[in-house]
């Protein structure tokens, strides 16, 4: 149970040695102070430095491995920079026996002797590695004010949805939705126009050829938009740092909406250039909805 | 009366509906933890968490707009059904379901109606959206790529749209699609192939009609479902609505 991999214990052993270059444990098997033997020096002091300890007693009383407190005990003396405390009782002399006493270094505290086991009942775990705090994915977040979303969003909500379906019921009540004459391939409407989301790139056909308006610009124009999010790499979200992509965007806003109310409200027959207000409307959406028709 | 109605809030099946701190139930009374219930123990949950960002609530600042193109896509979806009971698409049936729509069914011209407003509505919307979205910056890290997904959202929306319109086959149907689809020609090197895919054929015909139907009744609606439902998950998975400014 309390066995340790033995490369690991290995490489303990070696950490240990360089680290601490305290003699070792063994290299002092002196006379156990009395009263803090067998009974367990559970009363404090065996943190640092302080009278000799008994390893074996401790691990049988607490139910912790031997080689794990062999391990705190240098830690702690370590960080603290204190000596190590001198090993007493059964385990002193075995440990020390059994490793052998090595050359170089001369620490070896290493105990193979079979420990202790922990007491009946009492259940051990060892820990294997700490795995650092941290997420798979590094979102940063700031505590932010909040509210509950039932009632505060969902009441919101709930009247928008609402209020668009009023709007749209009304709308609907009064207004048709239009429908020409039946379909007839021998006969086109003058102008012929296409629906409004389109009629931009309509009026674009007026001024370039057919490719370039009907699928080089909308194409570029989809893909530019697209790549906002790689192209623009400036990091802050208020506008006063962010006037020139609000400018450019703005600019082919205004473009695109420029473009789409002039092919909507001034190009007549044969997609001349038109005035509604001296030649009328050729817009059939719309027609209806102002009840020309 | 009010024991009736108790009887009623306590029964199985009452209680088996409504999931516990709704305010539906006879224990679902206002608490912050029924607060919190009301969204986690429900369908909700899908759509929401159970808090948000208190400036994200504020009209202004999301003026409603995607959720809006959400109902929009909702009611088209719902007016959309009721329309396929009473539309064929063949020629020139599908005309004569037009005109019968307004003169034989039963609201049946206020639901094409509001089906036809309401796209155009919805392509504002979209586009509305967008923009808001743009303005915010809401497109920064983390969220580049639910702005792509939007952009998908958009191309799917249009082409909604505009396979929409085709369907009453009348005069302004044909040829505005016709307008369309000779833009698509267009397209350098396959600009034959787009269009014969398009429009089934070499012209429109009835079977462009078939096509663009089973488009925009099945397909696209399909289509778009899927890449609405990443779009709100990221918008949850990237740390809720951005902001504030
Ligand atoms: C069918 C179309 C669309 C629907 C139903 C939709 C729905 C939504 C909803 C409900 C939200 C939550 C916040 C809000 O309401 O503003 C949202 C956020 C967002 N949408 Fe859309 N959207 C659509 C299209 C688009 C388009 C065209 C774009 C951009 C090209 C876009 C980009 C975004 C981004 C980046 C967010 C996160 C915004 C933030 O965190 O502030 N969406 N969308």
């Amino acid at each position: 149970m309390a066995e340790l991999p033995e490369h690991l214990q290995k490489r303990a052993a070696e950490a240990r040695a360089k680290a601490s270059g305290t003699p070792s444990p063994d290299a002092a098997p002196a006379a156990p102070p009395s009263g803090n033997g067998a009974a367990g020096n559970g009363s404090g002091g065996n943190g640092s430095g302080g009278p000799g300890r008994d390893l074996d007693a401790e691990a049988a009383q607490y139910g912790v491995p031997r080689a794990l407190l062999e391990r705190a005990m240098f830690a702690r003396a370590r960080k603290d920079g204190t000596a190590v405390p001198q090993l007493v009782g059964a385990g002193a002399p075995a440990a020390s026996a059994s490793a052998g006493t090595t050359a170089g270094a001369g620490s070896t505290t290493v105990t193979t002797s079979a420990p202790a086991g922990p007491p009946p009942g009492v259940r051990t775990q060892r820990l294997l590695t700490v795995v650092k705090a941290g997420a798979i994915q590094g979102t940063t977040r700031e505590p932010t004010d909040k509210v509950n979303v039932w009632p505060h969003l969902l009441a919101i909500e709930f009247v928008a949805l609402l209020g668009m379906l009023a709007f749209l019921t009304l709308l609907s009540a009064f207004v048709d939705a239009p429908l020409l004459e039946f379909a007839n391939f021998n006969e086109q409407p003058n102008p012929s126009k296409a629906p409004w989301y389109f009629l931009g790139l309509q009026e674009l056909l007026a001024y370039f050829d057919p490719m370039v308006a009907g699928v080089i610009i909308p194409g570029f124009g989809l893909a530019a938009l697209a790549f906002i999010p790689y192209v623009d790499r400036n990091p802050s979200v208020r506008p006063s740092d962010r006037k020139l992509a609000i400018s450019i965007y703005t600019i082919f806003f205004m473009a695109a909406a420029v473009l789409t109310i002039f092919g909507s409200f001034f190009r007549g027959p044969g997609f001349n250039f038109t005035f509604p207000w001296r030649d009328g409307i050729f817009f059939d959406d719309l027609l209806t909805i102002l009840g020309h028709e | 009366m009010s024991g009736l109605g108790d009887h009623i809030r306590n029964s199985q099946v009452w209680t088996s509906i409504f999931r516990p701190g709704s305010p539906m139930r006879a224990d679902g009374g206002d608490s912050p933890r029924n607060r919190a219930y009301v969204v986690m123990n429900n369908v909700l949950y899908h759509l929401h968490p159970v808090k948000v960002k208190r400036h994200g609530v504020k009209l202004s600042y999301t003026l409603c707009l995607g959720g809006l193109s959400f109902f929009l896509f909702i009611l088209l979806t719902i007016t959309g059904i009721f329309l396929m009971f009473y539309y064929r698409p063949t020629s020139p049936q599908a005309y004569i379901d037009m005109q019968a729509l307004a003169t034989d069914v039963a609201f049946g011209q206020l639901v094409r109606n509001m089906h036809r407003w309401g796209a155009h509505i919805m392509v504002l919307a979209v586009f509305l959206h967008m923009s808001r979205v743009f303005y915010h910056g809401a497109y920064k890290p983390p969220r580049e790529f639910n702005w792509v997904v939007g952009i998908i959202l958009l191309l799917l929306t249009l082409l909604l749209s505009f396979t929409g319109y085709l369907l009453p086959w009348d005069q302004l149907a044909l040829w505005a699609v016709t307008v369309g689809t000779n833009m698509a020609a267009y397209t350098p090197v396959f600009g034959d192939q787009v269009e014969f895919a398009l429009l089934g054929g070499v012209q429109i015909t009835a079977d462009t009609l078939l096509r663009w139907y089973v488009l925009h009744v099945l397909f696209l609606p399909f289509i778009i479902t899927i890449f609405m439902a990443v779009h709100f998950w990221r918008v949850r998975k990237d740390g809720g609505i951005s902001g504030p400014l």
